[in-house]
Parts: structure tokens; C-alpha cells; sequence
């Protein structure tokens, strides 16, 4: 275990913040706060649907662009992230998590915050299938081909 | 007030990601990388965030509507389907490889990386894949 990175009080406090967003998106508008459905939804204009819940989502997507910046303003610095990865994997990453969300109906959020909160047995399946698929992921690419 | 509220929701949320460092890939793949220096920091952030969302949906859909709209809109289906279970492990497949998953990818998109554009165009690419361009013929 990795105890130099473990960061148990950022991480419970940034849960929570996690938790009421969504729990205010139910409240204030009645919306499960999926990130990957939000952002189908910014795209669905272009099919010709959908036209009535963009603004709110293109406002949400905004607010979670919106809100590093504010971080970043009040320490003084730019968050800084790190990506380990190659870029190859980051590109062909971007497309299996694009087209696995829309086929799996979710991604973290929606399945695994908002569907586990609701004992949705359809969210369950899904959380334990990708978070057991990326386990397996970085085990091949950092233990066996020593990314 | 839909929009204005989503805004302040997706800010809320956004903060929550990055004070817990859900936007920083190395942190996603320090999570899932169980051999290795395991970081466990990513169950406590669903931990927290599940205890909040499980008594706070309570609360919520214990009432009629939501403040700004006229019902919830729940998810309906219930049986667990192939999609379902391929569309989740492609996408943990795609999380493994990258350290992102589309939340965490659209904040960090702000901290001007070039890495996280290549990520989020494929993403865009990814979902269009699947929902078409075009419009579905009736």
C-alpha cells in the first residue's frame, strides 16, 4: 500500500462534495448526475434531439470545467496532474471509455455514485465490471509490460 | 433556474473531483494499480460520496418533484443486458488505460494539458460511435 500517497481527508471531503452535487442535481432539477450522459446530451443537438435539456447541460459541463480554475485561483498555483500513460493509450482510452458509456448507459458517476446510492442492481453490475476490467488493465500495462 | 442551478451543481461537483485529485490520472492509476504502490484514496472519495448520495437521494425522492421541474427522471430498465455489461467493461478497459473517466477527463480539460485534449476528442469520437452524427430515421 502506498501510505506516502494515500490521502484519506482530501478524498472523504472531496467525496462528499461528490455526493451533494448529486444529490442537488435531484433535487433542484430531477437529473441523475451522469457525467457521460450530460456530455452525450451536449452532442445530441447534432442528431436533432435532445434540444430541450442543453443549456442545463452545457451550463453543468461548464461548471465542472469552471471549477479546477477556481481551485487553482485560491492556491495560488495550477493544479498539477500528472498522466503516466503513453499518449497512444490516452487516444485509444478516450474511445473505449467514449463508446463503453454509451453502450454500458454510464460511466463513475451515473452507475457508480448515483445508481450504487439508489441500490440500482443494472449500476452494481456495472461498477464491479469496470472497475474489475480496469484493474485488470493496469495490472497488464504496468506489471506485466512495464509501462 | 435549471441552468443556473446545473452550473452551480456542475462547479460543486468539479471542486469535488479535484480537491480529492480525481482529475490527476497518475492518482486513478495509483488506484488501480493493486500490484503495484496501491493508493487507496479512490474508496474513500465513493465511500464518502455514496454515504451522501444514499441519505441524500432518500431525502429527495421522498418528495413529490424536484424544486425546478415537474418529475425525477429515473433510469427504468432493471434487467442486466450484454450492453450493459460490454459497454462497462470496455469502458474500464479505456479508464485503465488512460486514468480517466469523463468527469475528471472534462475538468482537468482546464488545466491547459495536451494529453487530456487527445483523450477528450477521442471521447467525443468514442460516444458519436455509438449515438450516430446523423439523425435516426423514424
Amino acid at each position: 500500500m502506498d501510505i506516502a500517497g494515500f490521502t484519506p481527508v482530501s478524498a472523504a471531503i472531496g467525496g462528499g462534495l461528490i455526493g451533494a452535487a448529486a444529490v442537488l442535481l435531484m433535487a433542484l432539477n430531477g437529473r441523475i448526475a451522469g457525467v457521460s450522459g450530460i456530455v452525450a446530451g451536449v452532442m445530441a443537438p447534432l442528431r436533432g434531439e435532445g434540444g430541450a435539456d442543453f443549456s442545463w447541460r452545457l451550463a453543468f459541463v461548464a461548471g465542472l470545467v469552471l471549477a479546477p480554475l477556481l481551485a487553482s485561483l485560491v492556491k495560488g498555483e495550477i493544479i498539477a496532474i500528472a498522466t503516466p500513460h503513453p499518449l497512444w493509450m490516452m487516444a485509444l482510452g478516450g474511445l473505449l471509455v467514449g463508446y463503453g458509456t454509451r453502450l454500458g448507459s454510464g460511466c463513475t458517476s451515473g452507475h457508480g455514485v448515483c445508481g450504487v446510492a439508489r441500490l440500482s442492481t443494472r449500476s452494481f453490475a456495472a461498477t464491479a465490471t469496470f472497475m474489475a476490467a480496469a484493474i485488470v488493465t493496469v495490472f497488464i500495462v504496468n506489471r506485466i509490460l512495464g509501462f | 433556474m435549471r441552468v443556473l442551478s446545473a452550473l452551480l451543481v456542475g462547479v460543486l461537483f468539479g471542486l469535488g473531483l479535484t480537491i480529492s485529485e480525481m482529475i490527476n490520472p497518475a492518482k486513478i492509476i495509483a488506484f488501480l494499480d493493486v500490484a503495484g504502490s496501491w493508493d487507496p484514496s479512490l474508496l474513500v472519495v465513493m465511500a464518502s460520496a455514496l454515504a451522501v448520495s444514499f441519505v441524500g437521494y432518500r431525502i429527495v425522492l421522498a418528495r413529490r418533484a424536484p424544486l425546478f421541474g415537474a418529475a425525477f427522471q429515473l433510469p427504468t430498465k432493471t434487467t442486466i443486458d450484454r450492453p450493459l455489461i460490454v459497454g462497462s467493461a470496455l469502458f474500464g478497459v479505456g479508464w485503465g488505460l488512460a486514468g480517466l473517466c469523463p468527469g475528471p477527463a472534462i475538468s482537468a480539460a482546464a488545466l491547459g494539458k495536451g494529453e487530456i485534449y487527445v483523450f477528450l476528442i477521442a471521447l467525443i469520437a468514442g460516444m458519436l460511435l455509438k449515438d450516430g452524427l446523423a439523425p435516426k430515421r423514424a
